[in-house]
């Protein structure tokens, strides 16, 4: 933990080496989330309700959503550029270091910039939480937390997925971003609404539903039952095949040339 | 001490063509080749000994240095450094090793030095009291004290190689891994680079393998030599050993004070020119000295050098003997 302390203020002081450009992108990536609200505010303009849920509704699951999928990049953005890491032959350099790997890639990068859609998540989510007409118990707030924390478990882990393919090829990964980007696009609405199969598939393959639609409906009373509830949970059971695979991909790493 | 036997490393890599008809072919079907960057080889490096390891580029250098940092997993063969499997243990095992690549920066780009080194310590756990005097021994022999304070992006090449040297050598490591270390770098460097390694070897005993293409670095710190061509040892032993196996031609340079002197056969004249002469003779017994002696007796001789082939010229002649 000292250890990331450490890292974080060297993050610090390297970005605010260009506090112009660290201040813009803060703003970008703001503006950049703020158009997937637009997004949904001008459906509802013309629709009023989706599939039974109203735009307050919605609003809990895109703050959600934007809030864990926000919080793992920002944490695990290097995942993101762990190709390169691998053909710059940084990852060489993490691995004569007597530390965890995984920390140490998380920790090459941190990315504030990130954090401009954070705030946007924290504002939509509280906007939500407060007109969308939720009779509040401790229950809920608990299932509340357990969204966030189960979607950011598996949006992390989906970018530990990501990098760990990058161990076998670092070309073509574009279709990953489908399950990651895609993820929080698609994520504004309530999984349900793209039909059974998708869902099936997010439930039992990549579990983003078991983070998002199930408790979702547990906070609209819609369902009562406490598998509602504890579905993020489950969410978490996607962390350990994901290390598995990281793992496996590590084992067969060749690294590249001089 | 560190052990390699039968290392062997294959890469699988997809063969591509040229053209785009054949670049889609190879979305859906791949053809791979199998690349042999290692076949079988073994050395055994004792503590403190200081190891050039040499080759031509694609020789394997770097996969070997790569397994033996824990890096790499090897396809067959054993390796066993301090008694751990490098890539098996790999955490304990780079703890007690120091690893510079030449020409990849370890330190943070746009920090001062000394908070890159802070992060390292931290990193080893290396403790306050050995952090201290390991940095209050470096510094000065790196020459760093200006340097310390300044972002790595604004330090010239030569600085930043001193650095480098310096940050790998924070947590006390018993080997050192320096892969290509002077690459780059201009003469006042190189030698200060080199004395430094020298130093490090004679005072703390740190093992050293040393891969670089620079001869004289290989002249100027080891004794011995690991040459690998095509992913196979090539030879192991002492310099020397393979300078008598390349005897080579000595070049004679010689300036003189009066008419061009007559030389005797079997000397070939590289450059004639007013006062400076200079000759290239296979060495058969006594040809030197008889042909010094001749000229002697023609002319005043001012100067006279006599060079045998640098490590240069005879790894030049060995890849060509080996064909590599």
């Amino acid at each position: 933990m000292r250890l990331y302390l450490k890292f974080l203020s060297m993050h610090v002081k390297s970005q605010m080496q260009y506090k112009v450009s660290f201040f813009l992108t803060l703003l970008g990536e703001f503006s950049a989330s703020f158009a997937a609200l637009l997004g949904v505010w001008f459906m509802f303009l013309r629709f009023h309700e989706v599939e039974g849920f109203t735009f307050q509704q919605i609003l809990v699951c895109l703050g959600t959503i934007l809030m864990s999928s926000s919080l793992a990049e920002c944490f695990g953005r290097s995942f993101d550029r762990f190709p390169q890491m691998i053909s710059n032959g940084q990852f060489d350099r993490i691995l004569v270091r007597p530390r965890n790997e995984i920390l140490l890639v998380l920790w090459s990068e941190v990315d504030f910039s990130r954090f401009g859609r954070l705030i946007q998540a924290v504002i939509v989510l509280s906007y939500a939480l407060f007109t969308c007409g939720i009779g509040w118990t401790w229950l809920k707030v608990v299932t509340l937390l357990l969204m966030i924390g189960g979607g950011t478990v598996v949006f992390f882990c989906l970018l530990l997925v990501y990098a760990g393919i990058s161990f076998f090829t670092i070309e073509g990964l574009e279709f990953m971003n489908i399950l990651t980007h895609g993820g929080r696009e698609f994520g504004r609405y309530p999984y349900a609404i793209y039909g059974d199969r998708v869902l099936k598939f997010l439930t039992f393959v990549v579990p983003l539903a078991l983070v998002q639609y199930y408790p979702l409906l547990y906070l609209l009373d819609l369902e009562t039952s406490f598998m509602y509830m504890l579905s993020p949970l489950g969410g978490v059971l996607f962390a350990p095949p994901a290390y598995g695979f990281w793992r496996f991909g590590l084992r067969r790493y060749t690294s590249t040339g001089s | 001490m560190i052990q390699l036997q039968n290392i062997s490393k294959t890469f699988r890599i997809a063969k591509r063509q040229a053209g785009l008809g054949r670049a889609v072919k190879a979305l859906f079907s791949r053809d791979y080749e199998t690349v042999h960057a290692l076949r079988d080889v073994s050395f055994t490096i004792g503590p403190g000994e200081m190891v050039g390891y040499i080759g031509p580029n694609g020789a394997g250098k770097s996969t070997t240095i790569k397994i033996m940092c824990g890096i790499l997993t090897p396809s067959s063969g054993t390796c066993l450094i301090h008694g751990r499997i490098p890539w098996q243990d790999r955490l304990r095992h780079v703890s007690e090793i120091g690893v510079v690549f030449g020409q990849r920066s370890q330190l943070w780009w746009d920090v001062p030095v000394c908070d890159s080194f802070e992060l390292l310590r931290e990193v080893y756990r290396v403790d306050a009291k050995e952090f201290r005097r390991n940095l209050d021994e470096l510094v000065p022999l790196l020459d760093l004290s200006e340097v310390l304070k300044t972002p790595t992006r604004s330090l010239s090449l030569g600085q930043r190689m001193r650095c480098e040297l310096a940050a790998s050598l924070l947590h006390s490591p018993q080997i050192l891994f320096l892969d290509e270390p002077t690459i780059g770098l201009d003469a006042v460097s190189k030698i200060a680079v080199r004395q430094f390694v020298r130093k490090l070897n004679q005072e703390r005993g740190t093992t050293v393998i040393l891969t670089t293409h620079d001869m004289q670095d290989i002249e100027a710190l080891t004794r011995r030599i690991i040459l690998l061509g095509k992913g196979r040892i090539l030879f192991d032993g002492p310099l020397d050993d393979l300078k008598k196996r390349f005897p080579g031609a000595k070049t004679i340079t010689l300036e003189y004070r009066g008419n061009a002197p007559s030389i005797l056969p079997g000397v070939e004249i590289l450059d004639s020119r007013d006062g400076r002469l200079v000759l290239k003779v296979q060495p058969t017994r006594g040809l030197v000295s008889d042909l010094i002696a001749h000229i002697a007796s023609q002319v005043q001789i001012l100067d006279l050098s006599v060079a045998g082939a640098s490590a240069e010229e005879m790894v030049a002649a060995l890849y060509k003997e080996y064909a590599i």
